[in-house]
């Protein structure tokens, strides 16, 4: 089964500068995963600019997850649709090769905010799915935990691009942010520097993993000691000396 | 940013600067012929489909279109 997940992201940037950071968001101080970025096919259909960017990023991996992928540079295609009329950037990503042992697609709409003309709001979705026999739910439940960490890496480094890029911008917003979090107290929303995230469906998510982890350990842990006690006398038995 | 072809690296950058200029100065004011950069889009493609092919890089699986297909996911 896939696993879904989906944010939203306010960026307290007018829709155009977001989508000229988009371009340039690499590299910035939170993408030191970020190996290479290269614009492989980009053509203007019907008014709208259809670019097609491959990346190379590194993959830190738990140690059990070595077993299932030896390299560690993860390729990712990046599709993007720019449409000045509507004001929407769509950009689609997936990861090539390895996707049966984890594929992530990543869906993200940057329109202008309804609540604020100078704000972009980023709709994101994104489907974790994995066929490793016995150990899908596991690797999905790390994915998606990666995941979530790359977004708040990513809003972080799109953040501070756009902040060098527009710094009068910037500027202008500390005000307002200083009034955003006296209503967040009040409010039930994170928020982490000019950035809020919704993230309710995903924690959800998350919690109904961590029990099932729970449940998966507690097994094991009962299996090793049947193991060790079931281990002790052969141990003994091979060992008559040292009795 | 980095190439993935490292002899790339200077034909990209003078491609990327010619596209930021043209993407913020022309497309999004609604000017959206595209021929500004395509000369040194060309020469930086060379050399990156060549730095992929070395790289062993399936051509197929990127050249795939998702947006505005069949194939693109949607949430049920």
């Amino acid at each position: 089964m896939v696993k879904y997940y989906e944010n939203i992201t306010i960026f307290h940037f007018d829709w155009s500068q977001v989508v000229r950071g988009f371009f340039q968001r690499y590299p910035n101080p939170h993408s030191s995963h970020v190996l290479t970025e290269d614009t492989i096919s980009r053509e203007v259909k019907n008014g709208k600019l259809y670019s097609k960017r491959l990346l190379t990023k590194t993959n830190r991996l738990p140690k059990w997850g070595e077993r299932f992928i030896s390299k560690n540079v993860v390729k990712i295609v990046e599709e993007s649709i720019v449409d000045p009329e509507a004001k929407t950037l769509t950009t689609y990503t997936k990861n090539l090769g390895y996707t049966k042992v984890m594929s992530i697609v990543e869906k993200v709409v940057y329109q202008v905010s309804d609540e604020n003309p100078e704000w972009t709001i980023a709709k994101r979705s994104a489907w974790i799915d994995s066929q490793v026999f016995g150990f899908s739910r596991a690797i999905q439940a790390f994915g998606l935990d990666r995941f979530k960490k790359n977004c708040t890496k990513m809003s972080e480094g799109f953040n501070y691009v756009l902040t060098n890029m527009f710094p009068h911008t910037a500027q202008f917003i500390n005000p307002k942010l200083s009034q955003m979090s006296f209503s967040m107290q009040a409010g039930h929303s994170t928020m982490d520097d000019n950035v809020t995230t919704k993230s309710s469906l995903a924690e959800d998510l998350q919690h109904s993993l961590q029990g099932k982890a729970e449940k998966v350990k507690d097994a094991a842990k009962k299996a090793t000691d049947l193991a060790k006690q079931k281990a002790r006398p052969i141990y003994a038995a091979c060992q008559p000396n040292q009795s | 940013m980095n190439s993935i072809g490292e002899t790339c690296n200077e034909l990209k950058q003078q491609y990327d600067s010619c596209f930021h200029t043209w993407f913020s100065e022309k497309f999004l004011k609604g000017d959206t012929s595209d021929n500004t950069c395509s000369n040194l889009f060309k020469m930086y493609q060379q050399c990156v489909k060549k730095a992929m092919k070395e790289q062993h890089i399936e051509f197929k699986e990127i050249e795939t279109n998702y947006l505005e297909t069949e194939k693109e996911k949607k949430h049920s």
